[in-house]
């Protein structure tokens, strides 16, 4: 016991010269050629098998004795995570797509041991065919800004060392040391950050309304609560960098007065929970979370708090009712929570990625931030390109590219040759872009301008085969789940709206569906208390100002043109283009498809139950989906 | 969702694990704001959370009981009702929505005549939907019993729940 004490004593950094020497000597310790082989071992990768080329690769290094030259990491998500798992042999950042551990025996004894490319693993640019060597080269990564992912993959998230040897906590050290917290909260105003949780606050207008308002007690949040679905940038930094998440707190702490602080964080993000919880008690142990911080009097600790799954809880007021220990409803907020938050004192709730932000801010400075970006919204944005893309994973760009860019040259367009039909951004308070608007910068406004918002960076790209009725439809039927209950417009309104939506989808809408739909849109906006209850209709709005010819052929014309809403769709084969193979009949869960072997198949229209399995399963593109009453499935487009 | 507060006539959890639940509530006896992480706790141990031991909690640690079953009813995350012996979950987000996740979750509809928050009658397994798990590379995505399964198709379903027995 007495020794763990001492240990423990040892570990601590008693001021910011120590925590300087420190990282000198971790850095002494480190040869920067030394062969390391860094995989990623995020959620996305660790889904596609990461853990067993991680045993592999360890199981590998020891039967041929290679510890001492070679080191092995488990970063956090670099982003790519279509072609996880991802493995990056350095200092040559050579750069190995979709590893298998049947691959690992291989790249140790060609790459590791003799430098040679193992070429079948290599990534392969499908606009040019060339075989790509070096991550940096990749077109995924060569058109983005990473400033706050790149360091995912030099850090092992469960090693402070790591997070230290790459400057980690100096921002910290340069705050406490050398500025008063009016300086540091000047220099986020200056930098011109604003709230990457979604609403787009300026970021240091809120930290000055806490610092202003007057109280013993404060607290420091972070919303780590990503409950948008098709979002999951959050998950990622927490899970591969959750030291600069601290160390923004920390500092946001010190520059409001608080000296509590907690996480809030989803409970459906295990690996985060766990990586957070690890760098709580590192930077404890460490003496950077604790009492009087590097010796400058400061003390400040964090509580990790698990969310009970409510999208509401986003929400700041619902967040901080949550933490209560209450149901998470949100209140009015006449007096911003700012002034009086949790437990009715001053409270500094911000996102994930706009803490992480703040390191950066304070090393580099606003100045030079603030050059990044455009007018309004400066700094990077880490969007999570999802849906029908082809280079599905997350995409850190300045903001003020162009919604095409991100699209076409970094995710590398739609899969299977079919068309862009609309990109959804925002989260369910968001809205769909079509084509037309391609060429907008992304930025807080632009989007804001489209009907659409920035929310917390989900960007959900949408092809011909989407219904946007569906869609819309999808995100009510979602926040009606979600909505709290307590106040009147959101709860009876997103019924309402569901009750219309789920009519049109199945061919029993009315014209005068639209303008309901378009009434209760209104009502929502004015009259629900929280700005999850009052951007509900987002969805709708857009789909039905861009989309409305979509709705119409619901309406008027009894079917949907991508042929996702069930009712209104009718599958058939097409006889000349049927090879005859039978999968399609052995896929069918209803044995509604006869037909021989070679011999074209037909669907019993009586059995069948529209699940498109036969459609999911042909090669020969010889299932069509048609509208309802088409008579040879001809009828649609 | 429906409880009562007449206990079958069966030895009920807090007579059986007498030790457990005290312990569990016990930790929290100076953090009656914790109510939540507390209730994570209890489903975590018995998979869901029984209504002896809600009472219990609102006992020991002096919460009205009807804010007890306030936040054990309005959180996704707690079940009033015993859990399948597997827990399939299919997310159902929006990457996943628009690549087929819903055809997943009407399949099992289909095959085990269960709707998302039901257990199989002999409670071989549970169903949920869950809004995202990030994971929206690979979707549509199945977690059978924590364990993540990608870019799941009605065969690749099949075969995951074969092995939940």
């Amino acid at each position: 016991m007495v020794e763990q004490v001492r240990k423990l004593l040892e570990k601590r950094l008693g001021n910011t010269a120590e925590l300087e020497n420190l990282r000198q000597s971790i850095l002494s310790e480190r040869d920067p050629n030394r062969t390391c082989i860094s995989i990623c071992a995020g959620t996305g990768c660790r889904a596609s098998g990461a853990e067993a080329v991680i045993d592999a690769f360890l199981d590998e290094i020891e039967r041929r004795e290679l510890q001492v030259n070679v080191a092995l990491k488990e970063t956090g998500c670099p982003g790519f995570c279509e072609r996880g798992p991802l493995v990056v042999i350095l200092p040559k950042k050579i750069f190995y797509q979709r590893v298998k551990p049947e691959d690992v025996p291989e790249i140790i004894s060609e790459t590791v041991l003799q430098g040679n490319i193992v070429e079948r693993l290599l990534y392969v640019d499908p606009a040019t065919g060339e075989k790509i060597i070096y991550e940096p080269d990749v077109p995924f990564y060569r058109k983005q800004t990473q400033n706050i992912l790149n360091a995912n993959r030099e850090i092992e998230p469960t090693e402070i060392n790591d997070y230290i040897a790459t400057g980690g906590y100096s921002a910290l050290s340069k705050t406490l040391s050398q500025t008063a917290p009016e300086e540091i909260i000047d220099e986020v105003k200056r930098s011109g950050l604003r709230g990457r949780g979604g609403g787009g606050f300026p970021t240091g207008r809120k930290w000055q309304s806490c610092h202003n308002a007057k109280s013993d007690i404060k607290y420091v949040i972070c919303n780590a609560d990503e409950g948008d679905p098709g979002a999951f940038q959050d998950r990622a930094i927490l899970e591969g960098n959750p030291h600069s998440v601290l160390e923004g707190m920390i500092i946001g702490a010190y520059a409001i007065g608080a000296h509590k602080g907690y996480i809030y964080v989803r409970n459906e993000y295990p690996l985060a929970v766990r990586h957070a919880r690890i760098a709580i008690e590192q930077a404890m142990d460490y003496g950077l979370l604790g009492e009087n911080i590097l010796g400058s009097g400061f003390s400040f600790t964090v509580t990790i708090v698990r969310g009970g799954g409510a999208f509401v809880c986003g929400e700041s007021s619902a967040l901080m009712a949550s933490l209560e220990g209450k149901i998470g409803e949100p209140r009015a907020k006449y007096v911003h929570m700012s002034e009086k938050g949790l437990w009715d004192s001053p409270s500094l709730l911000n996102n994930v990625k706009t803490w992480a932000n703040v390191p950066l801010i304070i090393n580099k400075g606003a100045k030079w931030y603030s050059q990044i970006g455009t007018a309004g919204s400066k700094g990077t944005m880490i969007f999570s390109l999802v849906g029908k893309i082809n280079n599905t994973g997350l995409v850190e760009v300045p903001m003020g590219i162009t919604l095409r860019e991100m699209i076409y040259d970094i995710g590398g367009g739609i899969p299977n040759g079919k068309k862009f039909k609309a990109v959804q951004t925002g989260g369910p308070s968001g809205g769909c872009i079509p084509e037309q608007y391609l060429d907008t910068p992304v930025d807080f406004d632009e989007l804001t301008k489209l009907g659409s918002m920035m929310g917390s960076g989900g960007m959900i790209v949408m092809d011909e085969d989407t219904c946007m009725v569906d869609i819309a439809r999808y995100f009510i039927e979602f926040l009606k789940g979600e909505s709290c209950g307590k106040c009147v417009p959101c709860r009876e309104g997103l019924n309402r709206m569901s009750e219309v939506l789920n009519r049109i989808t199945r061919g029993k809408g009315e014209r005068e569906d639209l303008d309901t739909l378009e009434d209760i849109a209104g009502i929502l906006g004015d009259g629900a208390l929280c700005a999850l209850g009052k951007t509900a209709a987002n969805p709708v709005l857009s789909t039905l100002h861009y989309f409305r010819d979509e709705y119409i052929a619901h309406i008027d014309e009894k079917r949907c043109p991508a042929g996702v809403c069930r009712e209104l769709t009718r599958y058939s084969i097409d006889p000349e283009r049927c090879e005859g193979c039978l999968r399609c009949l052995r896929a069918c869960p209803t044995g509604a498809i006869s037909g021989e072997k070679r011999k074209p198949h037909t669907i019993n229209q009586s059995m069948c139950i529209k699940c498109g399995a036969c459609y999911d399963v042909c090669e020969f593109n010889a299932v069509i989906k048609g509208g309802k009453g088409a008579t040879n499935g001809k009828g649609m487009d | 969702m429906e409880f009562s507060l007449d206990f079958p006539k069966v030895r009920t959890i807090v007579e059986s694990y007498p030790e457990k639940v005290d312990s569990l509530i016990d930790s929290y006896t100076d953090k009656k704001e914790q109510l939540i992480s507390l209730l994570q706790d209890v489903q975590a141990e018995f998979n869901y959370l029984p209504q002896d031991v809600l009472v219990k909690v609102s006992q020991k640690l002096d919460i009205p009981l009807s804010q007890v079953f306030s936040v054990a009813t309005f959180f996704r995350a707690f079940s009033l009702k015993p859990k399948g012996r597997h827990l399939v979950a299919i997310c159902t987000g929006t990457a996943c929505h628009v690549r087929g996740g819903q055809k997943l979750v009407d399949k099992i509809e289909r095959d085990y005549g269960i709707k998302p928050g039901e257990t199989t009658e002999d409670m071989r397994f549970t169903l949920e939907t869950v809004n995202c798990l990030g994971c929206c590379a690979l979707g549509p995505v199945v977690v059978v019993d924590g364990k993540y399964e990608s870019q799941v198709t009605p065969d690749k379903l099949d075969h995951a729940l074969s092995q939940c027995q």
